[in-house]
């Protein structure tokens, strides 16, 4: 059955089941990465942390850099009105970097490759920007689907197109990583198959291809965690600088 | 950008067809059985990452992001200050060493004067000691010259006697003797020029 391209993304149970009522909310391999992902960022950061050196080592470095990567970016997107934000986005990046990055490792189970993963996220985050956007302009926060600057005549259709992409938003920022995570296991164990079943005379070719598509999709797996950080940026930067 | 999302789309077709073809069709992430274990899993994982990435990691981090930049301004701001005092040194240096070249000046020109004045004082006394010397002397050798032809007559006269005493065997008219040699000396000194 390990032929099938799909079946890595199968989820299965890791222990006991665990049911309240109706609802199973058993542990599982995909939990089982989340919890791992969780543990490793905590890991790593908590020991850049804790040194307090004026010449920082690399753990220290490593932290060091990502806070002032992640904080430059925001600064940069969303302005100064976004620091109180800083710690979810800087969670939002690392957690989605390090499942995307554990998922790269051979047999590993990818976290974002599951769209009920990153709609959730998508959503978590759609429905808290909207929540601050109307907390911080109140209905003047409905101005956002009223661009500046258009014609009277296009105005309804203007309005009606903002609404939508506006609405969207979730479904695009989720189904973008979703995908993105996905088409990239799913080519790179259809390669796979390709290697075992031309053998050793043709399997050559598509193994080399295999190598460089696993470099590819350790960059596409850093880049849709940025992507999807800095989408949020924008997103947060739309509900406290209104100006269109 | 572009390139990933068409090559993207380029996966996505080419995987759907991969998996219809595939004996077990069907994504398995549109299985809904464990959709809600996910979702449980995931509030507690990413919340508890939060949470304590928020309360207890990254204010450390920033912390000792703030700490070092305190440090860095505040060895910059005493080097700054290290850098004035020492201009400061300099200048002082600098006046003191002008000072000193005035001085040293002003000592060597004082010095010269007074040892200037000091050889001209010992000189006018030289001058005037050797001037009453000389004035001496003079009158002296004018003593002795206003005196000398006496002196020279009387011997003169003297040993005329004298002479005239062995050759002749008795005494001459004194007078008249130092009258002859009177005589003599006054061609004499009129021969030569006289005094």
């Amino acid at each position: 059955m390990t032929a099938n391209p799909m079946y890595q993304f199968n989820v299965y149970r890791i222990g006991p089941e665990i049911k309240i009522g109706e609802i199973d909310l058993s542990f599982t391999n995909a939990s089982l990465f989340m919890v791992i992902s969780s543990l490793a960022i905590l890991i790593i950061f908590n020991l850049g942390a804790q040194k307090k050196k004026i010449i920082p080592d690399k753990i220290q470095l490593l932290s060091e850099l990502s806070y002032t990567f992640v904080s430059k970016m925001i600064s940069d997107t969303a302005g100064s009105k976004a620091k109180p934000y800083f710690s979810f986005i800087f969670s939002l990046f690392m957690f989605v970097l390090f499942c995307n990055m554990f998922g790269m490792i051979p047999y590993s189970f990818t976290v974002t490759s599951h769209i009920i993963v990153t709609f959730v996220l998508a959503a978590f985050i759609f429905i808290g920007v909207t929540i601050i956007g109307f907390i911080k302009h109140g209905f003047g926060y409905l101005k956002l689907f009223v661009p500046s600057g258009v014609p009277i005549v296009l105005l309804p259709l203007i309005v009606v197109i903002e609404i939508i992409s506006y609405l969207s938003r979730p479904i695009s920022l989720s189904v973008r990583l979703f995908a993105n995570m996905m088409a990239g296991h799913t080519m790179m164990k259809v390669f796979g198959g390709f290697v075992v079943s031309l053998g050793i005379v043709g399997g050559w070719l598509p193994l080399s291809f295999s190598v460089a598509l696993t470099g590819l999709e350790i960059l596409v797996a850093f880049l849709q965690a940025y992507v999807f950080a800095i989408l949020t940026c924008i997103y947060l930067n739309d509900a406290l600088n209104l100006h269109h | 950008m572009k390139k990933i999302i068409l090559l993207n789309i380029f996966y996505f077709s080419f995987c759907t067809v991969a998996v219809k073809s595939a004996e077990k069709g069907g994504m398995p992430q549109l299985d809904p059985e464990f959709w809600v274990s996910q979702i449980f899993w995931l509030t507690i994982t990413f919340g508890t990452l939060f949470l304590v990435l928020s309360k207890f990691i990254l204010p450390r981090i920033s912390k000792n992001l703030e700490q070092r930049r305190l440090q860095i301004l505040e060895n910059i701001e005493t080097a700054e200050k290290q850098r004035e005092q020492s201009e400061k040194n300099l200048e002082e240096f600098d006046e003191i060493i002008l000072k000193s070249k005035n001085k040293a000046k002003e000592v060597m020109l004082t010095a010269r004067e007074k040892v200037v004045s000091e050889i001209t004082k010992k000189k006018m006394k030289l001058d005037e000691d050797l001037n009453s010397e000389i004035q001496n002397v003079e009158k002296e050798i004018i003593e002795l010259k206003l005196s000398s032809p006496k002196k020279i007559n009387s011997i003169a006269s003297n040993i005329t006697n004298e002479v005239i005493k062995r050759l002749i065997g008795t005494d001459v008219n004194e007078s008249s003797v130092s009258a002859l040699v009177e005589e003599e000396l006054k061609k004499l000194s009129r021969s030569t020029n006289g005094i």
